[in-house]
């Protein structure tokens, strides 16, 4: 294997080369997004025996394209009582975290570019898990800011409701993936990786089947998808924190969720089923793995009602906490004895 | 590289010292709230450039994701006026006058010390090819064991002070 490249030993290849993995990473997290509304649509369509966009471009595949253009050209209300900057801010709070989670995702092995290695992946992080975790933790803020800035008792609530949900499966969500790392002994993404590369028996799925539910469900929790869409409730809340945001900034919310279900997908297929191991080349696995996720949350979302406000945190604190502390008492037992 | 890397240290001390300053000067308590985040994340910046990764990613996940979103539901759910910053004006002249006289004592002691010199054992060469987390992983359970755990007895201690405050009336 040739020498790896870095900013010392050819600075501007490897400028070019993470300048390019960025924008494709980008792009595609980006093409998801759209099309992740349009599938949403479309299954959801065909579950309640209706059909979903058709009218838009063959089958309706144009209509994100569609639904991006009419939002980019809506009016643009900020409310008189509201919090001017948070207001403006809040928005980008929510989408910057959800898109730069991603960088961490290795997409494949090592290629030689120019007589150097390079790793598909934005970047190897010595501490990747706990990036994501901590990402995952500034997330909040936009949904929190966002209900308070607007000054209205429906997204003040809404913001309230988020604020403590996050914190509740937070914890769980960390502490099913701590004994993910107890058996691969690294916290970097790509160590990860590679502890799962023998064959689809390593995969982490498979020895710790307790930790990949409790992550799937608790990722679900943070990412404010149904069953555990309390933070925007329509049936309640209007639609909870984002009740007076129009135009782009109601897009960036819409882009934000799509983006965190990607990342969590992204995230889960790599913790728990190899990340880009499997039949086709790299990228491509993971992309099957990514979608097949997506699905999965969009048939909970046409399947399952809103849980209640005291059942989700009763679920949180007495369910899934003490079943992820119990999974490390018993991972811990394995990896010693 | 040397120069890129001190005009980042100074872009990310500015912004440090900015978003300081407003967790102070702002009128509105969420505002306030959200300069210190702001600040964290400086500071979480400045653990990275000290080659000190998980420190950072612990700074971030306990201060700016735990602690400071129970602050801002606090804040949130009291709903707190700016009117009540108009009381403490001598307490602000006070701790005003105290912390500039602390600031030039740390100067003072920081040009007489010696420590910035002496190398340790644990260098940036070292953290690159053990890993930071196993570095303070091997450190809190061997050298720091008892701190550690008195740590951690404190913390058992303050969850059921808070078990038996909440359930008093029950």
């Amino acid at each position: 294997m040739p020498e790896m490249l870095s900013l010392s030993n050819d600075p501007i290849l490897f400028v070019t080369v993470m300048l390019a993995k960025i924008l494709a990473v980008f792009i595609v997290v980006i093409l998801i997004v759209a099309y992740a509304t349009y599938a949403e649509r479309k299954i959801i369509g065909r579950m309640q025996t209706r059909l979903g966009p058709t009218m838009t471009g063959p089958l309706g595949l144009l209509q994100p394209i569609a639904d991006g253009l009419k939002l980019f050209f809506k009016e643009d209300i900020i409310p008189a009582q509201a919090s001017k900057f948070a207001f403006v801010l809040a928005p980008m709070m929510i989408l910057v975290p959800a898109f730069i989670t991603i960088a961490v995702v290795p997409f494949g092995g090592n290629v030689v570019v120019g007589g150097y290695t390079v790793p598909l992946q934005i970047a190897d992080l010595n501490v990747g898990i706990l990036y994501i975790l901590a990402m995952a933790g500034l997330g909040v803020y936009g949904i929190v800011l966002a209900g308070w800035a607007s000054n209205n008792k429906y997204s003040l609530l809404g913001g309230v409701r988020s604020a403590a949900q996050m914190i509740s499966y937070e914890l769980a969500a960390g502490l099913s993936i701590i004994s993910v790392f107890m058996l691969s002994e690294t916290l970097s993404l790509r160590g990860i990786v590679e502890a799962q590369a023998g064959g689809i028996t390593d995969w982490y799925i498979f020895s710790q089947p307790l930790a990949f539910c409790l992550f799937v469900i608790t990722s679900l929790a943070e990412v404010n998808r149904t069953p555990f869409d309390l933070p925007e409730a329509e049936t309640e809340l209007v639609s909870g924190f984002c009740t007076e945001y129009s135009s782009m900034k109601y897009a960036l919310f819409f882009m934000a969720e799509y983006a965190n279900m990607v990342v969590i997908s992204a995230v889960t297929a790599t913790l728990f089923l190899g990340g880009p191991a499997g039949p086709f080349p790299g990228a491509i696995n993971l992309l099957l793995k990514i979608f097949f996720f997506m699905f999965v949350f969009i048939w909970i979302r046409a399947t399952f009602p809103r849980v209640k406000y005291n059942q989700l945190m009763y679920m949180g604190w007495k369910i899934f906490l003490p079943l992820a502390l119990l999974n490390i008492v018993i991972t811990g037992a394995v990896v010693v004895f | 590289m040397e120069i890129l890397q001190q005009l980042f240290f100074y872009l990310v001390a500015l912004v440090s010292v900015i978003s300081g300053f407003l967790v102070i000067r702002c009128k509105n308590p969420i505002n306030s709230a959200i300069s210190l985040v702001m600040t964290f994340f400086c500071l979480a910046m400045f653990y990275v450039m000290l080659h000190a990764p998980f420190m950072a990613a612990i700074q971030l996940m306990v201060y700016a994701g735990a602690i400071m979103v129970l602050i801002i539901f606090v804040i949130m759910l009291l709903n707190l006026g700016s009117e009540v910053v108009g009381r403490y004006r001598h307490a602000v002249t006070g701790a005003f006058i105290a912390s500039g006289l602390m600031f030039f004592q740390i100067l003072i002691l920081i040009k007489k010390g010696d420590v910035s010199t002496v190398p340790g054992a644990i260098n940036a060469e070292v953290v690159e090819t053990v890993g930071h987390t196993e570095l303070i992983g091997k450190a809190l359970f061997t050298d720091f064991l008892l701190p550690f755990e008195i740590a951690s007895i404190l913390l058992l201690v303050a969850i059921v002070g808070a078990v038996v405050l909440a359930k008093r009336d029950v």
